[in-house]
């Protein structure tokens, strides 16, 4: 044995780029499947929330206003890093679901590549979604995919990393900035994914990443005047019903919550993307 | 620099300059005495002023008294727009928001006063007119007041002219930091008569000042000189105003009443964007020279942004949810 003493981490929010401890100073215990205490984890508040919807919406003009080549390159180089800290992440999903490091590592690899698939996508939304319009006139009509803004992504509370992943990859590869409450009980994969993103061209504010509990946190985002679209994907059923009615207060997009928790390998495909983003058509008169 | 060798000779005709309130009224006799006086004033403990200013600004403000003071903050607002962009048409809007910050609320206080420059007070005071809003015209060669005497008179003469009830005069930085403290209190006192009618407040621009020692010697000189208030900044020069130096001016403001029974106003000006800092401002007022200067009559924020983020945690407080810009006008 090394008398070397330990260096604990202190699991933080992230938040405008930067990790603060959580506002209201609460910490909660994080503990791995079987029960063991594995880390204290920031306890985010409404307070976290509200300072985390004002650095997404700072974010939203740099974010959206990149080109689509360009975002793509940037999470790309998140699953660049993302592969770098695999094994890291591997061993918190393990512990966290009480998987095997094999099945670990191997939801590790899915996320990855989730990652990238998502990245690819960014450039090729338009061309997909995007469509040139036949009308009846000397004119071009054009409609084009936009993002919606700040986003609010309740994250999955089994799937603490694919299904993380799978929630905030096409959020941002249509260019909206996104404020993500965590799973509750398995906030260790995210930490460490916002420490990815702080290493990986991502600008501050592009993404926050709250831990604590959905039902704390949710309706202040639900409600939150300042916030365009909420994907209710970690909310259970009496919470996401409650959460749908108050977002209807300010016309958010709302994606609702499946009845539950879907198998986050399958083919995720376009569904996840298109409730975040808008349609916007351009007529243009026909040049001779 | 004529008037240095004959203080009267250029700007007062002959002239003598009107002493300061007792028991200060000799203190104006020369300039070695206004030194004398400036410079024998208590020092100001920095480390003290600044632990005391985040003490004050630790004090929780919740619910009915986060409340009320929104209400005062926001009625304290001098709605300010100094742009070299200014239009007509931006003043008029300005003033339209200045009357009904929050066009949702009929219970939403008025702001204090529109400050514009000298040329757009016109515009300003028509749009204002019957609604008891003050026009607030900065002059005397705003911001660096690097101008001749006679030039800055005339701005002032000008902002007046144009219905400014208020006038925001900056100081010679120049000469007060090479120690011309004379200099400096002759051309309040002149700008003074040139207001008229027009309350004074003059800006000590303290990002300039250095030391909180100068703070508190250049909020004596201008109220020796008779300003009716005085203000920390321009908004041009960081750091503009921090809590410390609002504290030197708030206990400058305090001792003088104490000493000649005349009261004399605060503006912090520049910097103060959130509520939070509002309310830290309320709270040093109430703990330093108490409530008696908790109104628009005696403290003012000069602010552009400020007001947006009032109205913002107003609504929360209103509807129980958060607000978001898209929710207030944009200015």
């Amino acid at each position: 044995m090394s008398d070397r003493l330990a260096v604990r981490k202190t699991y933080k929010l992230y938040l405008g780029g930067a990790f603060p401890r959580s506002e209201s100073g609460r910490t909660y215990e994080v503990t791995d499947a079987k029960g063991h205490f594995l880390a204290n984890a920031a306890r985010a508040s409404r307070k976290d929330a509200r300072d985390a919807v004002v650095a997404a919406r700072g974010a939203v003009a740099t974010w959206s206003g990149a080109t689509a080549y360009n975002r793509g390159q940037v999470l790309y180089r998140v699953a660049e890093v993302m592969e770098g800290r695999a094994a890291q992440i591997a061993e918190e999903v393990a512990a966290g679901e009480g998987l095997s490091a094999t099945r670990a590592r191997a939801a590790v690899d899915a996320a990855i590549d989730r990652w990238v698939w998502y990245a690819g996508w960014t450039d090729k939304l338009a061309a997909v979604l995007g469509s040139s319009n036949p009308v009846a006139g000397p004119y071009f009509g054009f409609s084009l995919p936009e993002p919606t803004g700040v986003v609010a992504v309740l994250a999955p509370q089994r799937s603490s990393l694919l299904g993380l992943v799978s929630v905030l990859g096409p959020v941002l590869a249509g260019g909206n900035t996104a404020v993500v409450v965590t799973s509750k009980e398995r906030p260790l994969p995210a930490v460490t994914l916002g420490e990815v993103l702080a290493t990986s061209d991502v600008p501050g504010g592009v993404v926050n990443l709250l831990t604590g509990d959905a039902a704390e946190i949710g309706p202040w985002l639900a409600e939150h005047a300042d916030v365009d679209g909420i994907d209710l994907a970690g909310a259970s059923g009496p919470l996401a019903m409650e959460l749908e009615r108050s977002a209807a207060g300010t016309v958010k997009r709302v994606l609702r919550a499946p009845a539950e928790e879907p198998d986050w390998t399958a083919d995720p495909g376009l569904a996840r993307m298109t409730p975040f983003l808008e349609t916007k058509s351009v007529w243009h008169p026909m040049g001779w | 620099m004529t008037h240095v060798l004959d203080p009267d000779a250029l700007s007062r005709g002959g002239r003598p300059l009107p002493a300061p309130l007792d028991p200060f009224a000799d203190v104006t006799r020369s300039d070695a005495a206004v030194r004398a006086f400036l410079h024998g004033l208590p020092g100001v403990d920095q480390v003290g002023a600044e632990a005391r200013a985040t003490v004050l600004g630790t004090r929780s403000i919740k619910t009915t008294a986060k409340a009320w003071a929104i209400d005062t903050a926001i009625s304290m607002v001098d709605l300010t727009t100094l742009e070299g962009s200014d239009t007509p048409g931006r003043v008029r809007s300005l003033a339209a928001k200045a009357r009904r910050p929050d066009p949702d609320d009929l219970t939403c206080p008025p702001v204090a006063a529109v400050c514009v420059y000298g040329d757009l007070a016109g515009i300003a005071k028509e749009a204002l007119s019957g609604t008891g809003i003050n026009v607030a015209a900065v002059a005397t060669a705003f911001p660096s007041g690097r101008a001749s005497r006679a030039v800055k008179l005339a701005d002032v003469g000008d902002a007046v002219a144009n219905g400014a009830d208020e006038i925001d005069m900056v100081i010679d930085r120049g000469a007060f930091l090479s120690g011309r403290y004379l200099d400096v209190f002759e051309e309040i006192v002149a700008v003074k008569e040139a207001c008229g009618e027009a309350h004074l407040k003059v800006i000590l621009e303290t990002g300039e000042l250095v030391t909180l020692d100068n703070v508190r010697r250049a909020s004596w000189l201008a109220m020796l000189a008779g300003g009716d208030f005085i203000k920390t900044s321009t908004g041009k020069v960081a750091p503009a105003a921090t809590l410390p130096v609002c504290l030197v001016m708030l206990e400058a403001v305090r001792d003088f009443r104490a000493a000649t029974g005349r009261q004399v106003g605060v503006k912090p000006a520049g910097g103060i964007r959130t509520t939070k800092d509002a309310v830290k401002h309320l709270v040093l007022i109430n703990e330093t020279v108490g409530a008696d200067w908790l109104s628009p009559r005696w403290f003012r924020f000069g602010a552009s942004g400020l007001l947006n983020d009032l109205l913002l945690q107003r609504q929360k407080l209103r509807t129980g949810h958060y607000s978001g810009p898209d929710h207030v006008s944009v200015d």
